[in-house]
């Protein structure tokens, strides 16, 4: 505090007024070509870039097999023939065919369960995103507007949740209910997943909150929900979009990964994460009965990745 | 510094309460009985489960429970687990060196690997090294790790015969490292992620123009320079890391049959045995707070912008 | 270590023929940048010339190509995007753009120092200024840690930052804006160099704080005897210390004088504009002038005199010859010294 005081009286010596300096040569860049948002210009970054092609074109399949299962295949998830178990091998020419991937250790088709096990995959990778986005964004609005107590609390609830692992939370959740559904699994997703979001939409809340246009908003008596909603909601809209496109690709392997560990969708259910652990005693003998789900989910949380991570780069200026 | 560090840790004592009481509502208060998952398919006398809640406790408001539990564990009580009837602390200190290890040895892979892949591409954005290393990464993170194990374990163990297929020495590093490098990849490859746009912004930046007009040779600029401004979020990303660590050893534990927390507390879960369970949980709460502390200390000595406020 | 520095402070063998020959000179230098809107051509052939002791002001709106020039002449571009297609850059008599990396390393900061605009970002943010200025001496002349510390106290003082001794630990962020820029200058002259180059050094501070840190500039530079380039888009600064002014407009120099001559007699359309666009005590009430237009797209100069747009006297061979930068001379053709102008109409401009 003392060292500032020097400064400034330093700075403020008398005795150079010689040079008025202020004069100033208009100072503007190359004129622009033309004025480009934030939204077409990143749909320009889009268009362009490869990886959004490609994991575009893979999510529209993906999207595809989990609303038309019966468009990829004829055979039923769960028609077991034991006499076909798993060493009846993959075809691997016999593209689309029930032998295509060969057949599990029940002697169902590998093929038709990977097909039909994308609804779940991407259901509960949707579901949870679109919960969270939503849970999120209202709680970390509430924080990051009105501040004060209502931030506290809400901050600190954040920190709490952020303090409990996230697959220890899920197995904790999920174990304790027998009949789990599709629901149950997105709810208790949900439940432990909204801290990030709401950081998120609390630091952009904040950042917007003392933009000129809003506190001109605010002053010229604009209510609090139209402030909201009509000014502060925009403009974080797009980091938020950001992480929750990449973290939909998280929330599939989520998915996978708590299937594989037993407490995923219920047993009935046709899941690419079941299937490997159900095929895990195979290994040895034939891994084909892991492998082929083991790359369905790898795929597909790669698309989303891919898909996420070009948004990413087309909305954050600063990356580029 | 002292004043700070003795707020953070106030502070955090209601995120740890906050925390653990979720943990513990979340194993008890949900659907599913731990006497009657202890009890098994067996028929069972309603008189004889009401009793043996009573002897646990079971039947207080749930609250009550969370004190007398919290009460135990800060005695160093962390009850007794149901099916060995072994002290929850004995298992714990049998398990918790192991899952150590393994942390330790994948958080040591994470550091220089990831690391030193982000530098190696970050030093050069948009070239095609930088593009390759970035799908490297992408794809190493849509491996979940169960994937990930059973291919490297398939290939290594089952094909090539390298290693053990699961590890029956815990304390042999040799073994551990085909557990601890599938534990490893997914923050392995975030690490190397952050750390190439964290390069990558920094060198753009006017400091580093400066410190080329000052005349000093590249090893200077990038080492002195770039490094201990780019390396500022990646460390604190590390810190935070840990716990993620931790978490993933349940499934890579399972995987290779390590004997750490991640395997004795997965199947605790399965048998329901919430005492275990939300003792386990409670010891890595505490280390990932532990682990923020740690790392927000860090950043104020890393960046002296930062000041304890 | 002693040895080398005797050589270098006895003169050197040619030092008789480096006394007329100019300590900087940049000649026919061209810069251009490869960007996704296409190739944007940001120095195209500029000349000039700086002797030690010599003060010469840059002049130009940004994106004139004043700062990539003297990033060139620093070495510190980047390339890619940026590259040099053809141009000399002649320090003490040799091309720098034929040296090794190596060679131009060890003139940077030694013999060419910077100083840049915005001294916050400028300064690395996490190393404190004592280690920063220290570390001139210890890479250049390999002091010790201890000795560069007491060398960077010194230097602090050299620049009036009060308290030295105490604050040589501090970090940039907690200096002033003109106390930052004080230590800039420090960095620069650290090595006592002989020509430096200052990139709009002052407007990035207060108006108070701008005169102070130029007369320290200026004052220190006529104690070292250097050679200073003084970019800037503020012709106030200008007028105060420069020796002669360079006048920049999309890639090209397109009027030089000395200082006061330019001010008197512009021969320059645009440099008439800039000078006519400054409000004047004796001209309250009227309108100010202002250059209409906006500078050129550095992608798509114009052909011919690339100011033609926007200039009042534009005539056919404007949009179609590019102007030599004429030399200029009095009504009678009597020679000015260092004058010239890059206009078709320079005598209408200077005499009309």
């Amino acid at each position: 505090m003392p060292d500032k005081t020097i400064e400034k009286t330093v700075d403020a010596l008398p005795g150079d007024t010689a040079s008025t300096a202020g004069v100033v040569v208009t100072d503007s860049g190359p004129a622009p070509e033309k004025a480009r948002s934030l939204w077409s210009d990143a749909w320009h970054d889009l268009r362009r870039n490869p990886l959004f092609l490609v994991s575009t074109v893979l999510i529209v399949f993906l999207l595809v097999m989990a609303i038309w299962p019966g468009l990829f295949t004829s055979a039923s998830p769960r028609d077991a023939d034991l006499a076909k178990h798993y060493l009846g091998k993959p075809n691997w020419s016999h593209f689309f065919a029930p032998d295509w991937f060969g057949y599990d250790v029940q002697g169902r088709s590998i093929y038709a369960r990977v097909v039909y096990g994308a609804r779940a995959s991407i259901t509960v990778g949707v579901g949870v995103t679109v919960a969270v986005t939503v849970l999120g964004t209202v709680i970390g609005m509430i924080a990051g507007y009105f501040g004060g107590w209502t931030d506290t609390l809400l901050s600190r609830l954040t920190d709490i949740f952020l303090g409990i692992p996230f697959l220890l939370g899920a197995l904790v959740i999920l174990n304790s209910f027998d009949d789990r559904t599709v629901m149950v699994v997105i709810m208790a997703l949900a439940f432990l997943g909204w801290t990030q979001i709401a950081r998120v939409a609390r630091g952009a809340v904040i950042t917007v909150k003392q933009a000129d246009y809003v506190v001109a908003a605010k002053a010229l008596g604009a209510s609090t929900s139209r402030i909201m909603f009509r000014h502060i909601l925009p403009n974080a809209v797009a980091p938020i979009i950001v992480v929750a496109t990449i973290a939909l690709g998280g929330y599939i392997a989520a998915e996978a990964t708590l299937s594989f560990l037993g407490v995923g969708l219920g047993d009935t259910a046709v899941s690419w994460g079941g299937d490997v652990a159900r095929g895990r005693e195979q290994l040895r003998i034939a891994p084909h009965t892991l492998i082929v789900p083991s790359v369905m989910v790898s795929i597909t949380v790669l698309s989303f990745l891919m898909f996420g991570d070009a948004v990413r780069n087309a909305l954050d200026p600063k990356l580029r | 510094m002292g004043r700070y560090v003795a707020r953070r840790l106030l502070q955090m004592i209601p995120v740890f309460i906050g925390s653990t009481l979720i943990i513990f509502c979340m194993m008890y208060a949900l659907p599913g009985d731990p006497v009657r998952a202890m009890m098994g398919d067996q028929a069972y006398d309603p008189a004889v489960v009401a009793s043996i809640k009573k002897d646990l406790g079971l039947d207080q408001p749930l609250l009550q429970q969370y004190v007398n539990y919290m009460t135990g564990l800060v005695q160093g009580d962390f009850g007794t687990q149901i099916a060995s009837q072994r002290p929850i602390s004995d298992v714990i200190t049998d398990a918790f060196p192991v899952t150590i290890r393994l942390t330790i040895f994948a958080f040591t892979f994470v550091t220089l690997v990831g690391i030193g892949l982000g530098v190696v591409a970050g030093l050069r954005p948009d070239t095609l090294r930088d593009r390759g290393l970035l799908t490297l990464t992408l794809v190493l993170v849509s491996m979940p790790s169960f994937v990930l194990g059973f291919l490297l374990q398939y290939l290594l163990a089952f094909k090539w015969s390298v290693t053990t297929p699961t590890v029956t020495d815990s304390t042999d590093f040799g073994q551990l490292a085909l557990p601890a490098t599938v534990l490893a990849s997914l923050s392995l490859a975030y690490v190397a992620r952050l750390t190439r746009t964290s390069i990558a912004e920094n060198l753009r930046s006017d400091y580093m123009r400066t410190a080329v007009a000052k005349g000093l040779p590249r090893r200077r600029v990038i080492g002195v320079h770039l490094m201990r401004n780019s390396l500022i979020p990646v460390v604190t990303f590390l810190g935070i890391e840990i716990g993620s660590l931790m978490t993933g050893a349940i499934v890579t534990e399972g995987i290779f049959n390590v004997r750490g927390i991640g395997i004795e507390i997965y199947e605790a879960l399965t048998r329901r045995e919430g005492a275990t369970v939300v003792g386990i949980a409670s010891l890595m709460v505490l280390i990932y707070l532990a682990a923020s502390l740690i790392v927000d200390l860090l950043y104020a000595v890393l960046d002296p912008r930062i000041r304890y406020a | 270590m002693t040895i080398i520095e005797e050589t270098a402070g006895s003169p050197a063998p040619d030092a008789s023929r480096d006394a007329d020959r100019p300590l900087l000179e940049v000649r026919d230098l061209h810069v251009e940048f490869h960007t996704r809107d296409g190739i944007a051509k940001a120095v195209n052939g500029v000349n000039y010339s700086v002797d030690a002791g010599e003060t010469l002001a840059v002049l130009g709106e940004s994106g004139s190509g004043k700062s990539v020039t003297a990033q060139a002449i620093m070495g510190i571009l980047d390339m890619p995007p940026g590259r040099i297609p053809q141009g000399e850059i002649l320090f003490r008599g040799q091309d720098m753009l034929k040296m090794s990396g190596e060679e131009r390393r060890k003139i940077r900061g030694n013999k060419i120092a910077m100083i840049f605009q915005d001294a916050l970002s400028s300064l690395n943010p996490v190393l404190s200024v004592g280690y920063q200025l220290g570390e001139m001496f210890r890479v250049h002349q390999g002091l010790s840690k201890k000795e560069a510390k007491a060398k960077s106290i010194e230097l602090m003082d050299r620049v009036k930052i009060p308290a030295a001794a105490a604050r040589v630990n501090d970090y940039p962020h907690q200096f002033s804006g003109g106390m930052r820029q004080r230590i800039m200058i420090a960095m620069a002259l650290a090595l006592e160099p002989d020509l430096i180059i200052a990139d709009e050094p002052t407007t990035a501070l207060d108006v108070t704080v701008q005169a102070q840190v130029m007369d320290l500039l200026a004052e220190l530079q006529r104690e070292y005897h250097m050679g200073l380039i003084l970019i800037t888009h503020d012709l106030g600064v200008v007028a105060d210390v420069a020796d002669k002014i360079a006048v920049m407009y999309a890639g090209r120099i397109v009027e030089t004088a000395p200082v006061h001559e330019l001010y008197k007699r512009p021969a320059h359309p645009y440099t008439k504009g800039l000078l006519d666009s400054i409000p004047r005590l004796d001209q309250k009430g009227q309108e100010l002038y202002a250059i209409k237009g906006l500078p050129p797209n550095l992608t798509r100069i114009p052909s011919g005199c690339a100011f033609n747009p926007r200039c009042p006297q534009a005539q056919d061979v404007c949009r179609t010859d590019v102007p030599p930068l004429f030399p200029v001379t009095e009504r009678d053709g009597g020679a000015l010294a260092g004058r010239g102008s890059a206009c078709h109409f320079w005598k209408e401009t200077i005499h009309g």
